[in-house]
Order: structure tokens, then C-alpha cells, then sequence
């Protein structure tokens, strides 16, 4: 932004609710609007929805969407994107299950974990130190990854995992699911770090102001790298769980991932250009797109229909907020 | 700030090429405790390569820099900051998405202590920010704003906030004041003189010859990446520093200034 905007737009600097700036203010109130409208709607229209078991099937679908979308949250409060990430679930899934079936579930998990962190390595320092657009990069990782689960799976499909395993998405902590003690979990370590650490505050200036970050003398390529990975890293870790929760796979696992991923990012808030946002809002996301889509399957609406509708609703949230965003951030320079 | 005979930074034989552009020749540029230095020059003189060499945001090619005496690697901002050497750039380098006190601290936030060492001190960082901007006299509504809807003096006097916190010893400007208006240009001066009191060593870059005159104490003039002199303000005119600007030729020197030069 230029100063001359900066200089006409301080004149009438806004006042701030809760610490947030209206058209921030207006992306909380919204979706949390929305979150209750369907809530209510579903439970009005479908009887099945407001049973414990249906819940129980929304959360166990929107904590992996959760996870994924949380460290793909990460990466694009940078201004960067990745689009390994469903990719990098499939082969951490395919991994992980195979050694965990093969008979050793502690090497399973690590294999399946160091294989994502390895991607997201991979990613980072393409992204940093090779100065390659985080789109290309990870947009090469996407096939790499996937190539290699089709290599890693000769064609085979794996079912039937033990139950131990199976209880991290399947399971019970007392009353509680485990898919949301764990969703809970990272959402509550995901904040810390981004708004209580000098590497979340790191995280924001990079998305805001890449030039500032550096000249404030940060370390942003560690930075960066450790945004790529944490995002291959929770990759992997929804992997576990939606294989926990499936008990199969195979090499289509992480197909169809990609896009919600970027769905619960921008239902959430977040912006695509970077220094905006936050994982609360991607929970929040996350849990809508989850919502939206048991509501249309026990509505019975149409599968060929339901990915249009999501679109539209992306669409819908995003426009909505470029609108107010655009209407308020006039006085505000949010260009 | 009469005849100081120790710089606090001494740049000796700067050189920096951009691919067949000599971007600086062979230049040498003093700066003192206590005064402000102003460094003037047409478009594509060096000044701006001069202070990213100083401020660590562009590698030189050649050329030493001694600071307080001893010499010195300035290879990254974080070198030339653990000197106390702070920049304030001319497109403000603050992150809009951030708030007043974030920015204050941006890449050197504070932390808590003993085992929540690798958390944020959000209360004291807030705190002292507050305290700062009153004791500079900087009036901002809200320590928590996000800069973004900030007006450019207060974006400017931010950002040498932040350079005045942690302790500086030299603070580089850059067009402290070419978007500014009136008003706010006054309040950038006068902060300017307070560092100046403090003993800070103040190095600016500006096209505004009156403001030069007004409030440095030396002027350096630049021509196509060579240094053409340097004056006291006390000991030159306005003529003089404008025909050394436009030719290039620095005036024999009249014997007063004779010991003062650098050249």
C-alpha cells in the first residue's frame, strides 16, 4: 500500500470490537450465523440430525478435514499455498497403513508421520531457499507424492487395521470421541503457537509484509520451512486418523482432499493474500463444510449435486467478505 | 559536537555493482555520536545502496566499515541491528496486519520468563510500547490498532519508535518525510532532535534542501555512485551543496573546512 492511501485512510481510523476490525468482525459474526442457521435448519428438517450418533459422524469428518486445513492454514497466512496436502495424506495413509497391518504399529505411525514431514521439508525449501512460487512447488509435490503411493501400493488395497489404532478415529475418551479430543487438541496448540510465540507473530508478518519480516531481521527462511513441513506434518497426521476412522487404504485415499482442505481455509476466514485469519476460523470452517455435507446426505440430496453446492457456498462466503471487506476496508486500505 | 575526532562509523572504500551498473564507487562516509548527518544526491547517486550497505540489506562488494573503532561484518539487518544500528525505510517496513505494539517489536519480541521462555510477553510488550510512544510524544489512540489504518506520520513515527526502543546508536532515515504532510514532517524533526540530544547518531536521506540545511549537521553529497564531499552546514551555503549536486565537482575547499572533509 502506498503511504498517500495510508496517509487519506488515517484520518478516519475505525474503532475496534473485541480487538477485531469490522470486517473481521463481520467474518466471525457470519459464520458463526451461519454455523447456528445450520444447525437449527438440519434439525428442523431432518430428525436423524439431532441424534448423538449423526453428531458423532459430523465431528469424526470434520476433525481430519480439521487437521489437514489447519496446517494448510499455516502456509497461507504466508501468502504461500499447498497443494500436496491431499496428496501427502494418500501416501502417508498407504505408509502407515501397510506397516501398521504388516504387524508394527509404532513404526507405522512414525513412517507414516516422517513420510508427510518429509514432503513438507521438501516443500519448504523449494518455497524458501530455492525461491520457487509455493504454487509450483507444491503443486510438483502433489504428483511426486502421489506417484509414489501408486509405486508404494502395486494396485492393493488394505482393510482391516487393529482396533488399538483404529481408536484415534474411532474411538472413545469416556463420553468424548477421540477425533475431537485430538481436533480440540491441535486447535488449542495451533493458537499458542500462532498467537502467543514470535514464530506465530513471524508467521503473520511474513503473510503481511514479506520485506518488513526480513528487514526486522527474522529468520524467515526457517520460517517458511517450518510452515511447509508443519503442513506435511498434519497431512500425515489426518492420514492416521481418517484411516483410523475408514479402517482401509488405498491409493485414492487422498484424492478429493485438496479442494475441501482449501474450502475449510477460506469458510474459515483466512486470507488467500496472506497475514489474515487464523485456525479458529479453519475449525469453524471445517465443522460447516462437515455439517453441510451430512445435511445434504440425509436429505438425500443428489452426490452428483453436492460438490456444485459446496462450490457455491465457497464462492458465496468469499464474495461476501471481499464485498464488506472491500465496503468497510475502503476506509481501512484492506487493497 | 565540536570536533570530534573519533566517527562512531566509518565506511572506507564502499563498492556495489548491480550487474553493469556501478551502483557505488569507492566511497567513504563518516557519521558522529550526537549529529545528524544528511546524505544528498540525485536519483541513482548511491544514497539508497549507501544505507542498505550500512543497515545490512545489501551485501557490498568491497569496502570496510569500522564501527566505534574496530571493524566490522555487517552481512544481515540482524548484524547491523546487534550494533544498534537501526533503519527506518522510506516504504515504512511495517507490517500493516499487525498492530502498533507488534510492529514496535516485530523480530524481537520479548518473552516470558523460565519455562514459558518461548512464550510472547504480551503485557510488557504492550507496556513499554505505550511508554515509549508517550515519552517521544507519539500520539496514537490505540496501542492495539492494526497499523493498516494508520495515517503516514504515525506509520513513520512507529517505525523510528521501534528503532529508538532498542537502544540505537545510529538511526538511518530514509525520505524520513517525503509523504508527509506539513504538520507531521514537523513532528518526524522533532523527533529527530530529540535522538540527536540523546546522542544517537542520525544519518538521513533527503531531497528537501531545506530541511537538510535546517536540522543536519554535515552533508554528504553523492553523484552517480561517487562521493563528491562532505560539509559542515555551519560552513557551506546552499549554493555550493546544489552546484556540488548537479556537477559532481566539490569547490576547492576554503580553508576552515579544509580538516572536516572526507574525501
Amino acid at each position: 500500500m502506498t503511504m498517500q492511501l495510508a496517509r487519506a485512510n488515517g484520518a478516519m481510523a475505525r474503532p475496534e470490537l473485541l480487538g477485531l476490525s469490522p470486517d473481521r468482525l463481520f467474518v466471525v459474526v457470519s459464520r458463526l450465523v451461519a454455523l447456528t442457521l445450520l444447525v437449527v435448519t438440519l434439525s428442523i428438517l431432518s430428525p436423524h440430525f439431532l441424534t448423538w450418533s449423526n453428531l458423532i459422524n459430523v465431528v469424526r469428518h470434520a476433525a481430519p478435514l480439521f487437521l489437514l486445513s489447519a496446517g494448510l492454514t499455516l502456509v497461507v497466512l504466508t501468502a504461500g499455498i499447498d497443494l500436496s496436502v491431499g496428496a501427502v495424506l494418500g501416501l502417508s495413509g498407504c505408509i502407515a497403513a501397510s506397516l501398521i497391518t504388516g504387524g508394527d504399529p509404532v513404526l507405522g505411525i512414525a513412517a507414516g508421520l516422517g513420510a508427510g514431514l518429509a514432503c513438507g521439508l521438501v516443500n519448504g525449501a523449494l518455497v524458501s531457499y530455492a525461491g520457487v512460487p509455493s504454487f509450483i512447488a507444491t503443486y510438483g509435490m502433489m504428483w511426486i507424492a502421489n506417484g509414489l503411493a501408486y509405486v508404494f501400493m502395486q494396485g492393493e488395497v488394505i482393510y482391516g487395521l487393529p482396533a488399538e489404532f483404529r481408536l484415534i478415529g474411532a474411538g472413545f475418551l469416556g463420553p468424548i470421541p477421540m477425533p475431537v479430543l485430538i481436533m480440540f487438541g491441535t486447535l488449542a496448540a495451533l493458537h499458542v503457537l500462532l498467537h502467543r510465540t514470535p514464530l506465530g507473530r513471524g508467521i503473520y508478518a511474513i503473510g503481511g509484509n514479506p520485506v518488513a519480516a526480513r528487514l526486522s531481521g527474522m529468520p524467515v527462511h526457517r520460517r517458511l520451512v517450518f510452515v511447509y513441513a508443519m503442513s506435511g506434518l498434519m497431512a500425515s497426521f489426518a492420514a492416521l486418523v481418517v484411516v483410523a476412522r475408514t479402517n482401509a487404504a488405498d491409493v485414492s485415499l487422498g484424492e478429493e482432499q485438496l479442494l475441501p482442505a482449501i474450502a475449510a481455509v477460506c469458510l474459515g476466514g483466512t486470507s488467500l493474500f496472506g497475514g489474515v485469519g487464523g485456525v479458529t476460523g479453519t475449525a469453524v470452517g471445517a465443522l460447516i463444510l462437515a455439517l453441510v455435507l451430512n445435511g445434504m446426505n440425509l436429505l438425500g440430496v443428489n452426490t452428483f449435486w453436492q460438490a456444485g453446492v459446496l462450490g457455491f457456498i465457497i464462492l458465496v462466503s468469499v464474495f461476501a467478505d471481499q464485498i464488506v471487506g472491500g465496503r468497510i476496508g475502503r476506509a481501512g486500505g484492506a487493497t | 559536537m565540536d570536533q570530534q575526532t573519533q566517527p562512531l562509523v566509518a565506511m572506507r572504500g564502499i563498492s556495489k555493482r548491480y550487474g553493469g551498473v556501478q551502483a557505488l564507487a569507492d566511497v567513504n562516509l563518516d557519521i558522529y555520536a550526537g549529529e545528524v548527518q544528511a546524505l544528498v544526491g540525485d536519483n541513482a547517486a548511491g544514497k539508497s545502496t549507501l544505507i542498505k550497505i550500512l543497515s545490512g540489506a545489501v551485501p557490498r562488494d568491497s569496502g570496510a566499515i569500522h564501527f566505534d573503532g574496530r571493524e566490522v561484518d555487517i552481512g544481515a539487518p540482524r548484524d547491523a541491528k546487534a550494533l544498534g544500528i537501526e533503519t527506518v525505510y522510506q516504504d515504512l517496513a511495517l507490517a500493516d496486519n499487525l498492530d502498533v505494539a507488534s510492529n514496535i517489536f516485530l523480530g524481537r519480541e520479548l518473552t516470558l520468563n523460565g519455562p514459558l521462555r518461548p512464550f510472547l510477553d504480551l503485557r510488557r510488550m504492550e507496556e513499554d510500547a505505550r511508554t515509549l510512544l508517550s515519552r517521544l510524544k507519539i500520539n496514537i489512540p490505540s496501542i492495539r490498532q492494526k497499523v493498516r489504518s494508520m495515517s503516514g506520520g504515525q506509520r513513520q513515527s512507529i517505525a523510528i519508535a521501534r528503532s529508538v526502543y532498542f537502544n540505537a546508536r545510529v538511526v538511518i532515515l530514509d525520505e524520513p518525510t517525503a509523504a508527509l504532510g506539513v504538520e507531521e514532517t514537523r513532528k518526524v524533526y522533532d523527533l529527530v532532535r530529540e535522538m540527536r540530544s540523546h546522542g544517537l547518531a542520525v544519518l538521513m536521506i533527503s531531497h528537501n534542501l531545506n530541511h537538510v540545511f535546517e536540522h543536519s549537521d554535515r552533508i554528504t553529497v553523492l553523484k552517480t555512485g561517487r562521493l563528491v564531499g562532505t560539509r559542515r552546514v555551519a560552513e557551506t551555503s546552499r549554493d555550493e551543496i546544489l552546484r556540488m549536486i548537479v556537477s559532481g565537482e566539490a569547490d576547492p575547499l576554503p580553508a576552515a573546512g579544509q580538516r572536516e572533509a572526507v574525501s
